[in-house]
């Protein structure tokens, strides 16, 4: 019984630490798409920034170097994506594709021509990366029963940018529904004429929130390559913007609802870790190329059986013009 | 700074100066002159229509003034001072408020937050949430408004919404209101309630801009009329000394077409019986609750109802768009829509069916689609369009020149997209094609919405003429006025249900507009729903 | 109001050719800067690339190789777009497509090619078709977003080929993640042999029949959006879906059909790829080609004649890509992978990036042709 219990506690500590790239990214999505604007390509913007935090986290030797990088690196895509959509009137998906295939090129290129190791950064050790925070106490807490092994395996021992994610999910709740820009914001993705006739700029309002998700996608991609992983690998995003815009819609492009639905696609992804190699009865052995499958289909499951038809920010996705 | 805004009254300049002044206002676009020296005079404190067609500069002229639009020259002046108006906010700054035709409200926020956007003093929102919310109570009080603070708009009723609008002009301070085509979404009940609400603005002082071309409202309400025609004003009235027929001829520049004289007929055959149809209600919508009519030949029937009464989905039944949960649709002696009988739109169309949606150009026409391509649409799929499912452009070029032609469609270029015709005359492509196959049975929601004056009478005169000719048409619309004016018989619908007929020679519109909001005291249906 | 405000309409020629020109050298602008920045010199990599797409008869051979993969990609993103549908899933249809000829071509083993050609086609056409129609029909019935549905799609696909590569289909005594050989009857035959048949001698290259079997895609496509009834319903839907309720037309089943036609045609890329050139299936065979085709569609205005161009465009900077990364080993796939995202970029998303410019162009030109005439 014990042992079944540490075995959650584990898989809830991994689930938390995966989940926390998909709740920045979430955030990053919802922030968009509240303003207005679609934004596919969180996939490569976490992939850029995951490559610069690398990058300069190698050559500095700091973390918060290469968090700084990371975060700088996105918000310059999620300008990229922003003037496209607000200025340009472009396409918001072909814009959001291209961005994430302009990354998946760009990056092992230049990582190619710095550092010679066929498209990734050197590995990074000690304060290059972030490391667990143990939380006091944990010596003394972590030995009674039922919290202390709660205390000392989830809520203990991740790494700062673990937090800021949790963190995050408040903030916008706030943000969002609470001061005067949110309630701009949110006008700005409902009814944009709304906003402009009340006299505040559409395209003022949403180049913010891109600014906002450029700084989560970059936290996002800087946790995959500083955090859980301990350089930048090609492709290493692995799809995950695209999970985390679906736990935006399926937890209905609200805060709290999005934590909980990321919370979940990470413990669908710590399971999938963990079945690798392990014998079930009946099944015997699942090759690691069928559970590396579930979290998409688990993805499209919900979209089609829990989510079912809803409305997204009705003006998202749609160039505004004072025109008409 | 006091709240939500600059206090205006203090900065008016000159007490006597009358609230607008407006002197050879012109704006062109392009080669189009969209306003041509304008000039007008609005005393303060006072009801002020304008009255003109689509396309004769009024919206141009609003918007001007409410700053969205710049003339190319001419002078504005305010309380005696003259305005640069840049922009939305120097209008707010100068007192003025809009009320559009199409709201500008965000429909998932409570109306207090509306009220709020652009105008919240602080960045955080709790205090000046409750700020707000005590002195909107205020304003309510002093004009009679009755909106509910904390209720999400998406879940008012229109005439509600539009209350909200003025609350939110009410809230920045404006002197100046205008209201733009304020009337075209009411109900007669709703109709009534803003304009008390418009003399009680009048009494406290307030100048109202009111926008129309509904010569009978604006003939009561208003204290004078300007009139408007290709962006010129033509004439300036006091509803003392003129009369609505003249009004009409001075917006349209020639006498009105005449109306065809309806033949006297002893109705014949039923052409379509719905009998016993419901439908369950959902989400906003009423559902249907045992409807049962029948059209027959030789008459025009009206269904007359608020908007959201379930006129939506008894059209969507007629034009076989759903199939009912009980009931039958019987066209002739066949039927085509039961619970076990799926229907088919196209099916329906073969059987001399014609039908135009209310919103007929969102629901029946494709902007992206040349005009050409738009006129099969419903009838794609049959001779001589198609032919072992391969179009036939020659067939559909022709169609296309012979209902230009009929209805008067400009330019006559078939191979224009669609979202290059104006509104008008998108119209009309849309009307002529389902009149184009001689329907016996014609149905078609809102026949005049957004439609001119001289094209309305035209609308009216097929229509009739239809029905001469032994046809049966059903129209549902919200315009009781144009119910009166051609049904032979009128059904009034209420929560899904038929809660009233009579003929059109035996009533008037404030019968209607009782039972239409649910007031007839010897309605079967209420008792039903109370015990149900 | 707003029609008389953008004043100058530009002439056909001029939205689709010239902006479409303007937009792929900005592109390619950008793209200079990167060369520069690595070190390389811009206009010797454009010398090399050009070369190398159009050079020499092997070169164009390739170039119209890998355009037969965007042809079909191209053409699976437009027919979906013309119904309103965002079919980012060419890449997993394309996959699935192959698994299709593959298991087609394997299991018909000593049939002649009269009928294992046709078979496998049928094969790769309908498993692709399958594979979009998924996610076509939870998006018409559950109303989840096509968008992330195909996507996902993409990845299960991608998956589920290389599970079956190292079990079920793994050839016997291989190392590598792919299948048997396809019995010869099922390798298409190459564009050079065909025309040797004939008298005519070209250069060898992968060109296949399939390029042949793209370009009557192409018409059919054509043909069927521009001239069925079906074809209509489909641009009706994508039109507008309100009159296509009313008009009577079933959007459940036009969607899907879309779908089904577009998962068919990506599906068609394995019959360039693993019949034209591989013989055998192969894990990622697809190589991001069903992205380009995004914007392939995109850039072809969802027209096939303008889809095939652009086919060939991006055909052009793959094979001058490549010949370009392995004459400038400091310019490696991944930077030609990053061009063709620019171009995606500039091509699909910022097309109206100089229309204000060139409409002031055409202000001018039609102000001084006022004044002279």
């Amino acid at each position: 019984m014990a042992d079944l219990y540490l075995d959650i506690l584990i898989l809830l500590d991994s689930a938390l630490r995966l989940a926390t790239p998909l709740v920045l990214a979430a955030l990053a999505g919802l922030y968009a798409e509240r303003s207005g604007i679609v934004d596919i390509g969180l996939e490569g913007k976490m992939l850029g920034a995951a490559f610069a935090a690398a990058a300069a986290a190698a050559v500095t030797g700091s973390a918060w170097m290469g968090l700084l990088t990371g975060v700088g690196a996105s918000i310059a895509l999620a300008l990229l994506h922003g003037w496209v959509s607000i200025h340009q009137r472009g396409n918001q998906i072909v814009s959001g594709a291209a961005i994430n295939i302009i990354v998946a090129g760009l990056a092992p290129t230049l990582a190619n021509h710095w550092f010679h190791l066929n498209g990734q950064t050197p590995l990074l050790s000690g304060d290059a990366r972030f490391q667990a925070l143990i939380w006091p106490g944990v010596d003394a807490i972590g030995n009674l029963p039922v919290i202390g092994p709660l205390y000392a395996e989830v809520i203990s021992g991740h790494n700062v940018v673990t937090y800021i994610a949790i963190l995050s999910v408040p903030i916008a709740a706030w943000v969002l529904y609470r001061t005067r820009f949110g309630l701009r914001l949110r006008a700005a993705g409902e009814n944009p004429e709304a906003v402009d006739t009340a006299g505040i700029s559409v395209y003022g309002l949403r180049y913010r929130a891109m600014i906002i998700n450029g700084v989560l996608c970059g936290l996002a991609g800087t946790a995959l390559s500083t955090g859980l992983g301990a350089a930048f690998v090609r492709d290493m995003s692995a799809g995950r913007g695209f999970l985390a815009l679906a736990a935006m819609i399926f937890g209905r492009w609200k805060p709290v609802p999005t934590l909980f639905a990321c919370l979940l696609f990470g413990f669908v992804d710590a399971l999938q870790g963990r079945l690798q190699g392990v014998e079930l009865p009946l099944i015997g052995e699942i090759p690691f190329q069928f559970t590396i499958m579930l979290p998409y289909i688990f993805t499209v499951i919900i979209l089609a059986g829990f989510v079912g038809r809803i409305a997204a920010p009705r003006a998202s996705g749609i160039p505004y013009s004072k025109e008409g | 700074m006091p709240l939500g805004g600059p206090d205006i009254t203090d900065s008016s300049a000159d007490k006597d100066a009358p609230a607008i002044e407006l002197e050879n206002i012109t704006k062109s676009f392009g080669p189009v002159r969209a306003n041509d020296g304008i000039t007008m005079r609005v005393e303060r404190g006072s009801v002020h229509a304008i009255i003109g067609e689509n396309g004769a500069g009024k919206s141009t002229l609003m918007n001007i003034l409410y700053g969205i639009y710049h003339p190319d020259s001419g002078e504005i002046r305010i309380n005696g001072t003259a305005c640069a108006l840049q922009s939305p906010a120097d209008a707010h700054h100068a007192g003025i408020g809009m009320v559009h035709q199409h709201f500008t409200l965000v429909e998932p926020f409570t109306v207090l937050d509306n009220i709020l956007l652009g105008f919240e003093n602080g960045a955080v929102l709790a205090r000046p949430r409750r700020l707000a919310a005590r002195k909107l109570e205020a304003i309510e009080r002093d004009y009679g408004l009755s909106v509910p603070l904390d209720a999400v708009v998406s879940e008012l009723p229109v005439g509600m919404r539009q209350r909200v609008e003025i609350l939110k002009a009410l809230y920045r301070n404006a002197e100046i209101l205008i209201l733009d085509e304020p009337t075209g979404v009411l109900t007669p009940l709703e109709v009534e309630q803003l304009f008390q609400i418009i003399e009680r603005l009048k009494g406290q002082g307030k100048t109202i801009l009111f926008i129309s071309h509904k010569l009978g409202e604006v003939m009561r309400i208003a204290d004078r009329i300007s009139v408007m025609r290709g962006g010129k004003l033509v004439a300036d009235r006091e509803p003392d000394a003129t009369n609505a027929s003249e009004l009409a001829e001075l917006m349209i520049g020639q006498k009105l077409a005449a109306a065809v004289d309806r033949k006297s007929l002893s109705v014949g055959q039923t052409l379509m019986a719905l009998e016993g149809i419901s439908i369950p209600p959902a989400e906003h919508r009423s559902g249907l609750h045992d409807i049962s009519l029948e059209v027959r030949s030789g008459e025009i029937i009206g269904i007359a109802g608020v908007t959201g009464n379930g006129q939506t989905e008894l059209l969507e039944i007629i034009g076989g768009l759903r199939v009912p949960a009980s009931g039958t649709l019987s066209l002739g002696a066949e039927v085509c829509a039961a619970p076990d009988i799926v229907p088919g739109a196209v099916d329906l169309r073969k059987k001399g069916v014609g039908f135009v949606a209310e919103d007929r150009l969102r629901m029946g026409a494709i902007g992206a689609m040349t005009a050409t391509e738009n006129v099969i649409l419903g009838y794609h799929g049959r001779p001589p369009f198609s032919r072992h499912g391969c179009l036939q452009p020659r067939a559909m070029r022709n169609a296309c020149a012979r209902i230009m032609a009929d209805n008067d469609v400009r330019p006559q270029a078939p191979n224009l997209p669609l979202d290059n015709f104006s509104g008008g005359n998108q119209q009309k492509l849309v009307f002529g094609r389902e009149t184009d196959h001689g329907p016996r049975l014609f149905i078609l929601g809102e026949p005049t919405r957004g439609v001119d004056i001289g094209a309305v009478q035209r609308i009216h005169n097929t229509l009739i003429s239809m029905r001469n000719a032994g046809g049966a048409v059903l129209v549902v619309s919200s315009d009781l006025d144009e119910l009166l004016a051609i049904c032979d018989r009128i059904l009034v619908m209420f929560e899904g249900r038929i809660v009233g007929e009579m003929l059109a020679g035996d009533t008037d519109i404030a019968a209607i507009g009782l039972m239409m909001a649910g007031q007839n005291p010897d309605d079967p249906g209420e008792e039903a729903r109370n015990d149900g | 109001m707003t029609a008389e405000r953008r004043a100058v309409a530009l002439p056909a020629w001029a939205t689709s050719g010239l902006l479409p020109v303007l937009n792929l050298a900005a592109a390619f602008a950008v793209s200079g800067l990167v060369v520069w920045a690595i070190g390389e010199s811009p206009l010797e990599a454009l010398k090399l690339l050009l070369y190398g797409a159009f050079g020499y008869g092997e070169a164009i051979g390739y170039t119209f190789y890998y355009a037969t993969n965007f042809i079909f990609t191209g053409l699976a993103v437009s027919v979906a777009f013309k119904c309103g549908l965002f079919n980012i899933g060419g890449e997993g249809q394309a996959m699935m497509g192959g698994l299709g000829l593959a298991v087609v071509a394997i299991g018909l083993d000593g049939w002649p090619p009269a009928l294992v050609l046709p078979a496998a086609v049928l094969g790769a056409a309908i498993f692709g078709a399958a594979w979009a129609a998924i996610p076509a029909w939870l998006q018409a019935r559950r109303g989840s977003h096509i968008v992330i549905t195909t996507i996902m799609f993409n990845f299960i696909a991608a998956s589920l080929v290389s599970w079956l590569l190292v079990g079920v289909l793994k050839a016997p005594g291989s190392q590598s993640p792919e299948s048997a050989d396809f019995p010869e009857a099922a390798w298409l035959p190459k564009i050079h042999d065909l025309l040797a048949g004939l008298g005519i001698q070209i250069e060898g290259s992968p060109l296949n029949l399939s390029f042949l079997v793209a370009l009557a895609c192409a018409g059919l496509v054509w043909f069927f959006i521009e001239r069925t009834k079906w074809g209509y319903e489909i641009r009706v839907v994508g039109g507008n879906p309100g009159a296509a309720r009313f008009a009577g037309i079933p959007i459940t089943r036009t969607l899907v059909l879309s779908m089904l036609i577009a998962g068919g045609l990506a599906g068609l890329m394995g019959l360039n790829e693993l019949m034209g050139l591989q013989h055998r299936l192969i894990a990622n065979f697809t190589m991001g080609y069903g992205f380009v085709g995004i914007a392939v569609a995109f850039m072809g205005r969802s027209h096939p004649i303008g889809i095939v161009l652009a086919a060939i465009l991006f055909g052009a900077l793959y094979q001058g890509g490549a010949e370009l990364a392995f004459e400038m080993p400091t310019i490696s796939r991944d930077l030609i992978i990053a061009v063709q995202g620019l171009v995606i970029l500039f091509a699909g998303a910022l097309e109206h990036l100089f229309r204000p410019q060139v409409q002031a162009l055409f202000r001018r030109l039609g102000a001084l042709g006022e004044a002279h005439g």
